[in-house]
């Protein structure tokens, strides 16, 4: 039982170790910051999971004990990965301001776009009416706002 | 903080603002010092009912959650769909060429109307297949989202907003 514990643990460790090396793969291969922001968020996941599962089982196997550890680092990493992946993303649009984005259909992205209150200051205008389609395309002019009545 | 002329929150409210995050402080502090002991369960419920109280002014409003138990399907539908999600990325990191990737910027329009909602539907598509969803539009009704491989733009929409978004409004108002 002992050998059939350590080729588990050894097995999870490998499976782990090969999607970290992939994600660090990806982030050579990859042409650009945005493609690249893809391979740490996502093969890396796994890698992770599967030293900490190999760390549970080891703990269990070995002392008997049921370590919850792990589960809390997937925890914090499921909080913390989506978070930095979206901080990097809006870093990246301060810096390289895309022209290609495409443009929802009333006020620009919150990266770019003012505040409400400036927005209102900076306009006597009325807002224009919602449309059913929050998503403009990227070509057509923003709606022209109504004659106020 | 409550506002001078505002009635007095009752007790049982002032002491408890956020009851489940009391609930969650105090079993993230058990499952820290791995094991149930009485000590740890006071120190646990001590910081479960300080922490709330001290930051309570910054969040008045419990969020409200419809369906607790779709909560669980939900998580494990996530689950699932982030360990595919490794196997697609790895696939396309090794052994695609890069010229044949469909690499783009989609808007999805939001249906969700609750910040809680929002941020989850935006940690999720970060999570799986292929995308990573960068901004919210200043008026919260559009969310900008890079896909990594999408052929078609309005499928990679539609697939997002019919297998997460249609769920979480189940679970969030």
């Amino acid at each position: 039982m002992a050998w059939f514990n350590e080729l588990l643990v050894s097995a999870l460790i490998v499976i782990g170790a090969s999607f970290a090396l992939v994600g660090s793969w990806g982030l050579v291969r990859l042409p650009d910051l945005m493609s690249r922001l893809h391979a740490p968020t996502k093969a890396t996941t796994l890698g992770v999971g599967g030293a900490l599962v190999a760390s549970m089982v080891y703990f269990l196997a070995g002392n008997g004990t049921l370590s919850v550890h792990e589960l809390l680092i997937t925890l914090f990493l499921f909080l913390t990965a989506p978070l930095t992946a979206h901080f990097l993303a809006k870093a990246w649009m301060h810096s390289q301001r895309p022209g290609d984005l495409p443009q929802p259909a009333q006020r620009g992205w919150s990266t770019f776009d003012a505040g409400e209150a400036e927005r209102e200051a900076a306009s006597d205008q009325p807002r224009p009416p919602p449309l059913s389609d929050a998503c403009g395309s990227s070509a057509s002019p923003p709606p022209a706002s109504p004659s106020s009545p | 903080m409550a506002h001078p002329s505002a009635p007095r929150p009752t007790l049982l409210r002032r002491w408890f603002p956020h009851p489940l995050l009391s609930l969650t402080l105090t079993l993230i502090w058990l499952l820290l010092i791995n094991g149930v002991s009485v000590g740890g369960l006071l120190v646990g419920l001590t910081l479960g009912i300080a922490i709330p109280r001290l930051t309570g002014g910054f969040w008045p409003d419990r969020p409200g959650i419809r369906n607790y138990r779709r909560i669980f399907s939900y998580l494990l539908l996530v689950m699932w769909d982030i360990a595919v999600a490794n196997l697609q990325v790895a696939r396309i990191i090794l052994f695609r060429p890069l010229a044949s990737l469909h690499t783009r910027w989609v808007c999805v329009p939001l249906a969700l109307t609750s910040p809680e909602g929002i941020a989850v539907f935006a940690g999720t598509i970060t999570m799986t297949p292929g995308t990573v969803s960068c901004d919210l539009a200043a008026d919260g009704k559009s969310l900008l989202v890079h896909c990594l491989d999408a052929p078609d733009p309005e499928a990679a929409v539609r697939d997002m907003k019919e297998r997460y978004e249609s769920r979480l409004l189940e679970i969030f108002p």
